[in-house]
């Protein structure tokens, strides 16, 4: 099963839109990053740009509206992810309490959607969803 | 199970391959590494429900593997005997496995890893025991999972382990990294061992028998990790390249009532595009590395021709003539002979590929699929493409006598229609 590993850094919702981490952590991380290759269970991994570079686009009345970001609501955002494919739910647990992060930083595991796994007419509604999957890679 | 216990499964997975490679580097045994290791599992069953998971589970195990190893050191039962550096004095021996063992405990390195796996599948062990030495050793697999997955009585899953674990202790295989020629044919029987693990999981057919297609994932994990350990072998890549690509059709090889879809019928939408990536990756990072004649490589590439392609029109069948032409040469066999008859029937027109079949049995290399039912059937079919009808009847017939499969004789017997069909209105 595949897990998707969600990184929330402290203060990263409010971190500046060139914000870039140090190299100290960046070689903690790589460190954890190789581990994780060593073991053969990453699938895929990156980091994402601060909030304040980003958009939110909220839905209501049928109508869709912009906002820039940083987001003064919000809390805890994401700053990267890993993609790992393990036994177990345990597993991927196991791996998120291996990973070097500072005080008061989150990681969210979740389990990611096998489309093998919906009943039929959900399967057959999300025919074609891989090859979406592909354009996206090909793309990167 | 409860929660802590699965957590403890867990850190099991993650931990016992490189455990165990530490401590067999210092006792140079893997039968009696393993057997500290687990020792220090049941350690942790027992005391980690109540202590909770330590900070460092790592090296909280390897500890308790070396206090298991200092007591039946004390206890006289030389578990460690064959460590060549230890002297006959007990206490100096004390002294040096409790050093070594702190050492392999600092730190495990890759080496060690790499030479768990090269024993594992050690060439003096039979296939069967190399397949389960390393589901059990590298993969972390329990004897009851092997043996759900291989479909055995986890009795016999058990003694095959034990034999291999004998089987290797007297033979005093060494822990260590071949060298030089031997390093290549040590890595060809790595290689076959993960690949037949891989195909064993591939040939499950039903959704029932989800621990066999689990060894799809083993494999490709057991395919991730060397490809870190042995960057510089291009066939390591190679296969796991042609893993990647040919798990990435599961989805679309098998119909709704689990009968066997044929690639040119498949639904490429179910295909799995990030992992065709991936195996695409790999198969340039091969052919990179030099290794475009591998085994693994070359049919990396075949199976390329096919993923690369969005309909099974689009199929370059002259470069999968090629490409099984080179495959020929390093690696022949009676399935790859009859494979390439099918890719010249298609590439060449039918009367091409039947000489392609007639050439085969005149070289004999058909011995190997004598009672082989794909043998009648492809030929059914270029018999039938030549408008032969009366013969490719003959040919469909004995192939749906040959097969015990009764999905296989359904889909033969759907043949036969076809066939009498096509007579009709020629």
């Amino acid at each position: 099963m595949r897990f998707m590993m969600m990184v929330m850094p402290e203060g990263y919702e409010s971190a500046a839109p060139d914000a870039v981490p140090s190299a100290e952590v960046v070689a903690k991380m790589m460190e954890y990053n190789k581990s994780l290759q060593q073991a053969g269970v990453l699938l895929a991994l990156d980091g994402l740009l601060p909030p304040s570079t980003g958009a939110r686009i909220s839905f209501s009345d049928g109508k869709a509206s912009v906002s820039d970001g940083p987001f003064a609501e919000a809390k805890e955002v994401i700053g990267g992810y890993w993609i790992i494919q393990v036994h177990s739910r345990e597993e991927a647990i196991e791996w998120a309490r291996r990973a070097p992060m500072a005080n008061n930083e989150i990681i969210e595991v979740r389990q990611i959607h096998e489309i093998s796994d919906f009943p039929e007419d959900v399967q057959k509604a999300a025919e074609g969803f891989e090859e979406l999957t592909n354009s996206a890679a090909a793309k990167a | 199970m409860t929660d802590i216990h699965r957590t403890i499964e867990a850190v099991w997975k993650i931990e016992s391959t490189r455990l165990i490679a530490g401590i067999a580097r210092v006792t140079r045994d893997i039968g009696i590494a393993e057997e500290l290791a687990q020792d220090a599992l049941v350690t942790a069953l027992e005391r980690w429900p109540e202590e909770g998971i330590p900070e460092n589970p790592a090296a909280w195990l390897m500890t308790a593997a070396k206090r298991r190893a200092l007591d039946s050191l004390r206890r006289g039962h030389m578990l460690v005997q064959k460590h060549e550096e230890i002297t006959r004095e007990l206490e100096t021996q004390q002294q040096r496995l409790g050093e070594a063992m702190n050492q392999a405990l600092d730190q495990v390195i890759d080496d060690d890893v790499l030479r768990l796996i090269f024993t594992a599948c050690h060439p003096v062990l039979t296939v069967e025991g190399r397949i389960a030495l390393t589901l059990r050793l590298i993969c972390g697999l329990t004897t009851a999972e092997i043996a759900r997955a291989f479909l055995v009585p986890e009795k016999t899953l058990g003694q095959r382990i034990f034999r291999a674990k004998k089987t290797l202790a007297e033979a005093h295989v060494p822990f260590e990294t071949p060298r030089g020629v031997e390093l290549r044919k040590r890595v060809e029987s790595v290689l076959s061992v993960v690949y037949l693990i891989f195909n064993e999981g591939y040939t499950a057919t039903t959704g029932g028998e989800w621990m066999r297609a689990a060894l799809c994932d083993e494999a490709l994990r057991l395919g991730r990790m060397f490809v870190q350990l042995l960057p510089d072998e291009p066939e390591v890549y190679g296969l796991l390249a042609l893993m990647e690509l040919q798990a990435s059709r599961t989805a679309a090889r098998r119909g709704r009532n689990g009968e066997a879809v044929l690639l040119r019928d498949q639904d490429r939408s179910l295909w799995n595009f990030a992992q065709i990536e991936r195996g695409m990756a790999a198969l340039s990072h091969a052919q990179k590395l030099g290794g475009g004649a591998g085994k693994y490589t070359l049919q990396a590439a075949i199976a390329a021709c096919h993923t690369r392609v969005r309909t099974a029109e689009e199929t370059d069948w002259e470069r999968i003539v090629l490409l099984y032409d080179a495959l020929m040469q390093i690696s022949p066999s009676p399935i790859v002979a009859l494979n390439r008859a099918v890719a010249v029937g298609i590439a060449q027109g039918p009367a091409a590929g039947l000489d392609a079949l007639d050439a085969m049995d005149r070289l004999g290399t058909d011995s190997g699929l004598a009672g082989y039912h794909l043998l009648p059937c492809v030929r059914g079919d270029l018999l039938m493409k030549m408008g032969r009808f009366t013969e490719a009847r003959e040919e469909i017939q004995r192939a749906i006598t040959m097969t015990q499969n009764l999905r296989e004789q359904e889909l033969l017997t759907e043949r036969l229609k076809q066939i009498e069909k096509a007579a009709l209105s020629a």
